[in-house]
């Protein structure tokens, strides 16, 4: 496991992705609702936080969550989401040898946050880590969703002069999260 | 060849900022994609690619209906033609239907293709193209310069002019401010747009997904963001099985753009919810466009392997020199004057294939195992039946034909080169000539041919009677003798005799290299019957591009013309044919050949022949006896790039084969090394003739002539 997270971590950071490590999730709420005060969020337009429905908000409080970082949004639509300065969603699968993350994203909430924001902020189970595509495509399949989406890095593009510039269209900042799961085998 | 298209390679060879970019990339690109690949099978992945693709193509029609059933099950409406217009009707009908008054797409090929956004735009409708590099042409109102890379020509002043005189006024040249205003302009575009349009990288038909990639993510937007969704899939992009996907996602960030993986990726399988809750339109079109034509024609099948990962432009030397922009068209480089050739017209291609030097660099890459050069050789075939060759291009192969004729004619050359020749050099030719020496000095024409002073060698009896025959190829026998007469001292010393069959004529390369098959197939026979008239062990030729034509390209032009009573003898002859360099290393190998001992004979600099390298596989050969012999090795940069000779084509593009040959030298002088040396007589020809036009002190030598003397 931690060979696979050391290549995964090296792939996407080699990508401009930040990668985290958490072994409990109430670690690594405090970073995200640290970070999101760092980042500047707060109850304003283009400066909102939203944040998609994922596995990881179980049994939290988002009211209570909400009171810590004003401006933080757990009901998304696209007009929040188009003024929000980070998103955070959960992606379901991370595949070492490319870096990338996989999700299926069929909800449109899922791909909102992580498209229109500056930020994402990517959440994954510690034990969601696969090596290599061959083995992601075992876990999500066409028959199972309409839309599968994958994330490799920030948004990029290199169309002026060849000069990478990052953040084109989409985040031009990808913080990766992983969390450790009790009881799962890592 | 029109004047306009070569006026327009004179205008892009002469713009710095187009060739400093693409040249930089080039050079950059050859060691990051290898840097990619790190740890993969190039090799087994692109056979796996290239066989899925091949099955994809043999079952188009079958896939194409599985591939609809599977997506209509899911909601998914799909609509198949080969018409483009039927194409821009649908997409028109639908945006009038649902009252779109502005479309984002994002990257899209098949669209450009059928020029779609004209159309669009003409009934009124907002077209943003949303790709950074596509919006930026948009607005400058240009075509792309490079598949992947579409303003890679334009600087960020250029670009910041655009932004400035079409958007907003003020735009600094500055390229992260410059993207950020992009970012800013397209985002409304994004949240306003009633309509999406697309491609798609691979469209699965046992599953009914699309697969699209982009790096800005700007499909994921076009996909969300408004309600109805638009891909248009060529037929080229079916694939049989979801696991398909995976060796094409593999290769195609490597290939395109030296990545891993791109930064997203999607996978579409069927309607997804829209923002505002409903269900979302999505259309597929299925557009042919003589793609199945493409599919079952038996030679331009295998284009339908490509995945367009751009990686024969990045590679060409051509290319690097004049972009995209003399392509005149959608789809550019060489696999694009193949696409062309069939999306557009046979005879818009009459131009652009003519740019093809035949070097091979991009077989060696093509992730999809395309014969590139081979298939532009095909086109060229087609075209000289289709429109008959030029008149003066048939004079010349009808002299070249008759082989009695031909030869006088070279050896009555001897005697009127006289006044213009200097040394063994012709520096200058007048009037309408005069360009074919104006970048390099062209050999003189040798006072006796090969073909008389080898009766004059006196050759020992072979003590095994082995006897070789030795092909010379027009440029040995008539400008270089020396190369020939030092072979045969070399084959001696191994206890060989070498023979030289005097019926033996042109290889044929220059006409088939020009279309003009039947011309070759003459030459062909001709040399066939020559070469295996006498009992001989090999034939043995010291010029990489007659070798090829002898061991490969006799039965490739028997077989195109359909003459398979000729294949038999042809093949008979391409099992005895070697190249210089190979042979000789047999003969050391096998210890019939020794090397002087202990010998230190300085720095050399070796340059690897296109047809040498790629197609008959030996660079390793020649560099192993050179250094055996005891020259030290200082290898140039780009040592296999072409030096662009190409036989008859630096005669018709000088344009081009000028600048490439410029780089050659510039390479050799900075390896510091005072002789060059290399296996074709062709590339002798031209790298001398441009140093001595630069009073270049480095010699330029036929390895065969640096061993000679070496050898026990």
């Amino acid at each position: 496991m931690d060979g696979v997270f050391e290549t995964f971590k090296l792939r996407a950071e080699a990508v401009s992705a930040e990668v985290h490590r958490f072994s409990h999730k109430n670690e690594a709420l405090a970073f995200i609702l640290n970070h999101l005060n760092n980042a500047g969020v707060r109850d304003a337009p283009q400066d909102y936080a939203v944040w998609a429905s994922c596995p990881f908000l179980d049994g939290l409080d988002q009211q209570q969550i909400s009171t810590q970082v004003p401006g933080l949004i757990f009901a998304v639509n696209r007009e929040v989401s188009a003024l929000a300065k980070v998103g955070i969603s959960q992606l379901d699968w991370a595949i070492a040898n490319t870096g990338s993350l996989m999700q299926d994203a069929a909800l449109v909430d899922q791909r909102l946050v992580s498209t229109l924001p500056l930020i994402h902020i990517a959440l994954v189970r510690s034990d969601r880590l696969v090596p290599d595509l061959p083995a992601a495509l075992t876990k999500i399949r066409p028959e199972q969703t309409n839309y599968i989406s994958f994330i490799t890095g920030p948004s990029r593009t290199a169309d002026i002069e060849r000069v990478l510039t990052i953040g084109v269209h989409g985040p031009e900042k990808l913080i990766i999260i992983f969390y450790d799961v009790p009881g799962s085998v890592n | 060849m029109e004047t306009k298209f070569r006026e327009s390679i004179v205008k892009a060879v002469h713009n710095p900022n187009l060739t400093g970019a693409l040249g930089r990339f080039s050079e950059a690109y050859r060691t990051s994609r290898l840097k990619a690949y790190e740890g993969y099978d190039f090799e087994a992945l692109r056979t796996q690619i290239a066989e899925r693709k091949s099955y994809a193509a043999s079952h188009l029609d079958e896939l194409a209906d599985l591939f609809t059933k599977n997506v209509e099950a899911r909601g998914t409406k799909v609509f198949r033609t080969n018409d483009p217009a039927k194409v821009r009707e649908y997409i028109l009908n639908l945006a009038r239907e649902n009252g779109v008054k502005s479309v984002v797409k994002s990257k899209s090929m098949a669209s450009e293709e059928i020029h779609l956004n004209k159309h669009l735009e003409l009934a009124g409708i907002d077209v943003g193209e949303t790709d950074l590099g596509e919006w930026i042409i948009q607005l400058a109102g240009q075509t792309p310069s490079h598949m992947v890379m579409p303003a890679i020509h334009m600087t960020k002043e250029e670009v910041a002019t655009v932004f400035s005189e079409q958007v907003e006024d003020g735009q600094n040249p500055d390229i992260p401010k410059l993207v950020k205003f992009a970012r800013g302009k397209m985002r409304t575009k994004f949240l306003d747009a009633q309509m999406g349009i697309t491609g798609a990288n691979i469209a699965v038909a046992e599953t009914g997904t699309l697969v699209i990639v982009t790096n800005e993510g700007n499909a994921r937007l076009v996909t969300t963001l408004p309600k109805i969704h638009v891909a248009i899939v060529g037929l080229e992009k079916l694939m049989e099985k979801f696991d398909d996907v995976v060796p094409v996602l593999t290769a195609l960030p490597k290939s395109a753009t030296a990545q891993l993986m791109t930064s997203y990726v999607s996978m579409i399988s069927g309607p997804v919810p829209n923002t505002d809750g409903s269900e979302k339109q999505l259309h597929v079109i299925l557009m042919d466009n003589r793609r199945t034509e493409m599919s079952q024609d038996p030679k331009f099948k295998q284009a339908m392997q490509c995945i367009r990962c751009a990686s024969c432009l990045n590679v060409c030397p051509v290319f690097r020199l004049v972009g995209g922009h003399v392509f005149g068209k959608i789809y550019t480089g060489g696999i694009g004057t193949i696409l062309t050739a069939w999306f557009d017209a046979l005879k818009a291609s009459d131009d652009i294939q003519s740019l093809c030097i035949q070097c091979g660099n991009c077989v060696e890459v093509c992730p999809g195992k395309i014969d590139i050069p081979g298939l532009i050789l095909e086109l060229r075939r087609r075209l000289a039946v289709e429109q008959g060759q030029p008149f003066a291009q048939k004079a010349i192969f009808s002299v070249v034909n008759n082989r009695k004729l031909f030869h006088s004619m070279l050896r009555a050359a001897y005697v009127m080169q006289k006044p213009l020749q200097k040394g063994n050099f012709i520096r200058h030719l007048p009037f309408f000539l005069s360009e074919l020496t104006e970048f390099r000095s062209l050999p003189a024409i040798a006072e006796a041919p090969l073909r008389d002073t080898i009766k004059k060698i006196q050759q020992p009896a072979s003590k095994n009677k082995e006897r070789i025959a030795f092909f010379a190829g027009c440029l040995i026998d008539f400008a270089y003798p020396e190369m020939g007469e030092s072979l045969v001292k070399i084959m001696n010393k191994a206890g060989i005799e070498v023979v030289f069959p005097e019926g033996q004529t042109c290889c044929g390369a220059p006409a088939r290299y020009s279309g003009a098959y039947e011309v070759a197939a003459q030459n062909a026979t001709d040399n066939i019957n020559a070469l295996l008239a006498d009992d001989v062990t090999y034939v043995v030729s010291a010029c990489p591009t007659c070798t090829v034509a002898l061991k490969r390209d006799f039965v490739s032009t028997f077989e195109s013309l359909g003459q398979t009573d000729s294949l038999p003898r042809a093949r008979q002859l391409a099992d005895k044919v070697i190249d210089f360099s190979s042979l000789v290393k047999k003969l050391v190998d096998a210890g019939r050949l020794k090397f002087k001992e202990g010998q230190q004979l300085g720095k050399i600099t070796y340059h690897d022949s296109c047809h040498l390298k790629r197609t008959l596989h030996a660079s390793q050969e020649p560099r192993e006896l050179l250094r055996r012999a005891g020259y030290e090795i200082a290898e140039m940069y780009e040592a296999d790039m072409c030096c662009g000779m190409g036989g008859s084509y630096s005669l018709k593009l000088p344009e081009i084969s000028a600048p490439i040959l410029e780089r050659k030298l510039v390479n050799i002088k900075n390896s510091g090394a005072p002789l060059a040396v290399m296996d074709c007589p062709g590339c002798v020809m031209q790298i001398r003739g441009g140093l001595d036009k630069q009073n270049s002190t480095i010699k330029v030598e036929h390895t065969v002539q640096r061993l000679a003397d070496e050898l026990e």
